[in-house]
């Protein structure tokens, strides 16, 4: 066990600068308009550090510093990129102790997410896109004895990209490494709930790219966000969030007649076939692991397994011992590397969940475990902290038709496969999905039923670079994690070459 | 408070309120940025929280329902507010009464007051008029 020091404190790994600026031709720029706003830890409620509060004026500086660094950028070779890349992995792995506190501090999750998960994976999808496009070939066709068609890719220039709270570093990296392998100059909004960690790795990894190749200017959507993803300077818009700004944003983009890639959440469903509880072994005991981890990062993941779906044989069974199981979550300071539940990253995020808990009841959920709003006490009394909540209803109700973002998992039964698959597909969403059966046939049909972009068979909340991520339904446009979101980065250059030296003859 | 008009046909309640708090703050946001608008978000990390936008920012279609209007004007001229949502969001929350209420907050999205460092949400009750799970 670890209890790392807060930041603030004289031991603490970390240490906040009071003021942010934004990262822009590669040197910290202050906002033009001169304003800031506080950035707030969830692990407390307390702000910690200020940051620039970014308007159009200063999405037009990063756009200019952009815009002089693409071309060269993207005539650098595979190899040189592949080479930035990797060695901004070697610096994250480096420093994961360090990043983790800052996440910690800036997100409210617990500490042993990042130390494990999110910097680890960081790293590792660096690695993955270096590798990527070192082995990406264009292609040709002979398409005659004289005539050949070359496929060349080329970068698509300048790209915003707009980055969720939930996984501030892990986010960000998701979109920049596709997007730098393939040599583009990036402007990057950070979520204004989690602006600063972002920045501390810049700190770390700004001098290993050429100035102007990442810009990172954080401010409030209306503000910042807005005039980046409307702005006719760039190529391409990335987003991760909810539906009406993913809209707004593809109206944008329409007007400018770019493209747009969208991740906007899902209610995923996650099935346990009766055939789990044949045996009390260790695959049974992964199964309830893989219906708890609806608790994991305090449930504010795009994916969380927040509808569980359990077959009616081991109902009663299987859900009083993962509420058990459940109820052993540990919850307490995030930065203490026992504790498995942190802090919701912002209040409203505490206040919506507290309203879906709210809305629960009245339609009629039954609690069987938590619903409340958990007071941790001490220096944590004004953290934004919720009870693991297990509830109990039908697919109707709202609690089984939003995602909550929180650490709230609604249960119900179903009868038979066919009942299992209407149930999980009966939802605007089609972004993740969890199978769990001893049966391959069953758990290999159920995975291909599902309408969802990623189906997890006999586990859950693994993010490994390769494998592709992205949605179905309204869960979004695109996919990321696999080389194919090079070509949400890429142009196709095609040469059409005649070796004839004879004209056509039609002149 | 102020509780919305009724505009979907062949209904008599209304469905959408605002509190003190979000009639304060609206009428605040019409001065700075001229008429305004509603479009319920679902979905992922700020989803499920109404975004307010100026009026005609965000285009609706067809595949939208237009919950009711809020009318905030301030004893003077009518300064109404449409509350709009997606048709196919709508089948699932139709049994709700939405209240816009206000916390402390950031946002996200572009919703037009994150910058005053609060947040538009919803709070929900059942409606008598409407049977759940229908």
């Amino acid at each position: 066990m670890t209890v790392y020091a807060a930041p603030g404190t004289p031991e603490a790994l970390v240490t906040f600068k009071p003021r942010y600026e934004h990262w822009i031709g590669g040197e910290w720029v202050a906002p033009v308009k001169g304003q800031y706003f506080e950035d707030i830890s969830p692990v407390t409620g307390k702000p910690f550090a200020e940051v620039a509060r970014g308007t159009a004026e200063d999405i037009d500086a990063a756009l200019d510093a952009a815009h002089k660094a693409a071309p060269a950028w993207g005539r650098t070779s595979a190899t040189e990129r592949a080479a930035v890349l990797n060695r901004m992995a070697d610096v994250i792995d480096a420093n994961i102790e360090l990043l983790a506190v800052a996440e910690t501090w800036d997100n409210g999750k617990p500490v042993r997410e990042p130390i494990n998960a999110d910097l680890p994976l960081a790293a590792d999808h660096f690695r993955y896109f270096a590798s990527a496009i070192r082995a990406q070939d264009g292609d040709h066709a002979e398409l005659d004895h004289d005539t050949v068609a070359y496929q060349f890719h080329e970068p698509l220039g300048v790209v915003g990209q707009i980055i969720p709270w939930n996984f501030p570093i892990l986010m960000a990296v998701w979109k920049l490494a596709p997007a730098l392998a393939a040599g583009n100059a990036i402007v990057l909004k950070p979520a204004e709930q989690t602006p600063v960690s972002i920045l501390v790795l810049i700190e770390l990894i700004g001098d290993i790219l050429p100035p102007g190749v990442v810009n990172i200017v954080n401010g409030f959507g209306v503000e910042a966000g807005k005039p980046l993803a409307s702005s006719p300077r760039i190529r391409k818009i990335a987003f991760t969030g909810e539906t009406s700004t993913g809209r707004l944003i593809m109206q944008y983009a329409s007007a400018n007649l770019i493209p747009v890639t969208l991740e906007l959440g899902g209610k995923s469903p996650n099935i346990f076939f009766k055939d789990i509880a044949d045996e009390d072994d260790a695959f049974y005991d992964k199964a309830q692991e893989g219906f708890t981890l609806f608790a994991f990062n305090q449930g504010e993941v795009c994916t969380a397994p927040s509808r569980a779906l359990i077959h009616k044989p081991i109902y009663d069974s299987f859900l009083s011992t993962v509420v058990e199981r459940t109820r052993k979550a540990v919850q307490g300071n995030p930065l203490d590397t026992d504790t498995q539940v942190g802090a919701q990253a912002s209040n409203d995020q505490l206040e919506k969940i507290l309203s879906y808990i709210d809305i629960g009841k009245q339609e009629g959920a039954t609690v069987a475990l938590g619903g409340e709003r958990a007071d941790l006490g001490g220096e944590f009394a004004e953290g934004y902290y919720v009870q693991p909540t297990i509830f109990e209803g039908n697919n109707r109700m709202r609690l089984f038709q939003e995602e909550i973002f929180g650490p709230v998992v609604a249960v119900t039964s179903f009868e038979d496969y066919d009942d299992a698959i209407a149930i999980a597909n009966d939802t605007l969403y089609g972004l993740g999905a969890g199978v769990w059966s001893r049966n391959g046939n069953v758990a290999y049909r159920a995975g291909r039923d599902i309408q969802a972009g990623r189906v997890w068979v006999n586990n859950y909340h693994a993010y490994p670079a390769g494998a592709a991520f992205g949605g179905y339904k309204s869960s979004g446009i695109g996919r990321e994690n696999n080389k194919l979101a090079l070509d949400h980065y890429q142009q196709v250059k095609n040469m059409l070459v005649s070796y004839s030296e004879n004209a056509q003859g039609f002149f | 408070m102020i509780e919305a008009s009724v505009v979907i046909p062949g209904e008599t309640s209304p469905r959408v309120a605002a509190t003190g708090d979000t009639v304060d703050l609206l009428r605040k946001l019409w001065s700075d940025n001229g008429p305004l608008m509603f479009h319920q978000s679902g979905g992922c990390c700020d989803g499920s929280s109404p975004m307010c936008y100026p009026d005609g920012d965000f285009i609706t279609s067809d595949n939208d329902i237009l919950l009711g209007v809020l009318d905030i004007g301030d004893g003077g001229e009518s300064r109404p507010i449409d509350f709009w949502m997606s048709r196919e969001q709508f089948e699932y929350w139709s049994h709700t009464f939405l209240t816009i209420d206000v916390v402390k907050g950031r946002g996200s999205g572009f919703s037009l007051e994150a910058p005053e460092g609060v947040r538009f949400m919803i709070r929900s009750r059942l409606m008598a008029e409407a049977t759940p799970f229908a």
